[in-house]
């Protein structure tokens, strides 16, 4: 298709955010092949070499237990990996329905749920996933659930936006008078002109997501040891930071670049799918 | 019967200057009556703002009236719904001032065309990509095109998508909304030919909306003339044309850009048109009016017969006031 020419070649016109893609790439094969790229098992104790400094046998070195750091990192990107997409997969769909019904019926409806979107948003978010993760028992499966639930907002007040204005357009006019269902309106004419910046939200979406569990596995709420998060290897590099400043350093500059790679992502998408550039170029 | 009448039908929209007051009315349609049968032609003509494209969004039944009804085929089409809404769908279709914004920028032309043929199950699958080559050859494009996107072509090859689209379910009525004012006047002609060779064929009626007086003299059996919400002239178009009567119409006719030496002398209008939401007492026409008299602002003439055709104007009915 055309128009995906025309944006690729507008996303490439920046080079960070082309670094930022490559790097990403790079993070979901490392993420995918983790148990063929990783040199040691990354719960596997060695109480021979605890708290080791990095070396050419352990190139991250050790942590307090023994175990290979890099190998805890090269796991620990699943782990964000998983939680970015699903948490922002179900921030997306929710916000999506939410923001789509109160746009395109507007009126007591759009008031209603977007009073509630309001509410929503008024919570300090990571307290509320504090809480609510207090309740829950902590695991992978309720944080993604937890981000999610919680996350959803932007995207529905996006949502809600394209589809107040597309409504109204001769397009979808045209199509209900042509006799075309709710269904049809809302999924083959307003959602597909509708999605750009949802694109550009969940790319954000996924660095917020990432950083929202490390900071969580950080605090003992999130992946339970001894499964590697790279949160929770921090919390351990925390204790140690005196005497094992690699166990700080290296999941920290792993969060770093990812969540930078999906920020330069998303700035490079902003750009490319703004419509009002289109015409210009198409 | 009637294909399509209007009865008294008016659309007032609210417009709240503060939470708290009175919400203040615009009176886009302010009860206007008209009857297009099969096979012919009705033409608004009105200056922008006359309320002639909510005419338009009132008989397709996207919005409803705030008094007054719509019949189609003697039915009143705003109690439809289920089946026979679907029905009233199928049989009236709208073709818009603009089309860049008419198609949806993401799909192509087939997929543009089959939809009405699949909400309406007029073609089966199988069938569908000739179904939609004919559409195309109806209204002269190569049936080529039909795997591009709309921004591919130009403003009068994407009206003529527009038009095939509502030609797809067989109509009796098409609403064209100004179809040709965004365009070239090159192409305006093509479009306008295709348009009157479309009604020899097929027998569609329109309601035809405009602001051009030389297409609707060429394309329309009758017109009204609107202004501030409300048909001021109601005539056959050669009647219209020949011998305009109220004052408005004169000077729309007058004011129509002509090639060679002016027959007539032009007359001009003073002043703008008054908001629609504080409409002037008495004719809505009289402070723009040159041939206004004693009555024109304090009585509001009413729409009656005069020399063959409907008009609202002191001047044509001396019986409703006492001239002096």
């Amino acid at each position: 298709m055309r128009l995906l020419k025309v944006i690729g070649k507008r996303f490439s016109r920046n080079r960070l955010s082309v670094i930022g893609a490559v790097t990403i790439s790079c993070l979901i094969v490392i993420a995918l092949f983790a148990p063929y790229i990783s040199p040691y098992d990354p719960t596997a104790i060695d109480v021979h070499n605890v708290l080791s400094p990095p070396g050419k046998a352990h190139p991250f070195g050790t942590d307090e237990l023994g175990r290979d750091v890099l190998s805890r990192v090269i796991w620990g990107s699943r782990v964000s990996l998983k939680v970015g997409f699903v948490a922002v997969g179900i921030a997306i769909l929710i916000g999506i329905i939410i923001g789509a019904i109160a746009g395109f019926y507007g009126g007591k409806v759009d008031a209603v749920l977007m009073r509630f979107v309001d509410i929503m948003l008024a919570f300090p978010t990571f307290f509320l996933i504090l809480a609510v993760i207090a309740i829950l028992e902590p695991s992978i499966f309720t944080i993604m659930v937890v981000i999610g639930v919680t996350g959803w907002m932007d995207v529905a007040r996006l949502v809600r936006a394209e589809f107040l204005t597309l409504k109204e357009r001769d397009f979808v006019v045209a199509a209900k008078a042509m006799g075309a269902s709710d269904l049809r309106l809302i999924f083959r004419h307003v959602l597909p002109n509708a999605l750009s910046p949802v694109f550009v939200a969940a790319t954000f979406g996924v660095a917020g997501a990432i950083l929202i569990e490390s900071g969580l596995s950080f605090l003992g709420l999130g992946v339970q040891p001894p499964n590697p998060s790279w949160g929770n290897i921090l919390t351990a590099g925390k204790d140690n930071i005196e005497v094992a400043w690699w166990l700080s350093l290296y999941p920290g500059i792993a969060i770093l670049i990812t969540v930078l790679s999906y920020n330069l992502v998303g700035e490079g998408l902003r750009d490319a799918l703004d419509p009002r550039l289109w015409d210009m170029e198409v | 019967m009637k294909l399509l009448s209007v009865k008294s039908l008016k659309k007032y929209f609210p417009v709240k200057k503060k939470l708290t007051a009175e919400p203040l009315w615009v009176k886009a349609v302010d009860g206007i009556d008209f009857s297009i049968d099969e096979d012919k032609v009705f033409a608004i003509v009105g200056e922008s703002g006359c309320g002639k494209s909510t005419v338009a969004r009132l008989v397709l039944k996207l919005i409803s009236p705030t008094s007054g009804k719509v019949l189609f085929e003697g039915k009143d089409i705003l109690g439809l719904k289920g089946d026979s809404l679907k029905a009233f769908r199928k049989s009236v279709q709208i073709v818009f001032q603009d089309p860049f914004a008419s198609l949806n920028p993401r799909k192509t032309v087939l997929d543009t065309l089959s939809e009405p043929l699949k909400i309406h199950r007029i073609v089966g699958k199988k069938d569908m990509r000739d179904a939609c080559m004919g559409l195309l050859k109806k209204v002269g494009l190569d049936p080529d095109v039909m795997n591009r996107y709309p921004h591919e072509f130009s403003g009068g090859q994407r009206q003529r998508i527009c038009i095939a689209r509502a030609l797809a379910v067989n109509p009796k009525l098409i609403v064209a909304d100004e179809p040709l004012s965004a365009l070239d006047v090159s192409i305006q002609a093509q479009i306008l030919n295709l348009l009157q060779g479309l009604r020899k064929e097929t027998k569609i009626a329109f309601l035809f909306i405009s602001h051009d007086l030389k297409v609707v003299h060429y394309f329309s059996d009758t017109v009204g003339v609107m202004y501030l919400g409300k048909i001021v002239e109601y005539a056959r178009t050669e009647d219209l044309f020949r011998e305009p009567l109220h004052p408005y119409t004169v000077i729309l006719l007058s004011s129509a850009p002509r090639i060679g030496p002016a027959a007539t002398t032009r007359s001009i209008t003073e002043g703008e048109v008054p908001s629609p939401v504080d409409i002037p007492p008495g004719c809505p026409f009289h402070p723009r009016c040159p041939r206004r008299f004693e009555p024109c602002d304090k009585i509001v003439p009413e729409l009656k017969e005069s020399k063959g055709r409907l008009v609202s104007c002191h001047l044509w009915n001396p019986w409703s006031v006492n001239r002096q």
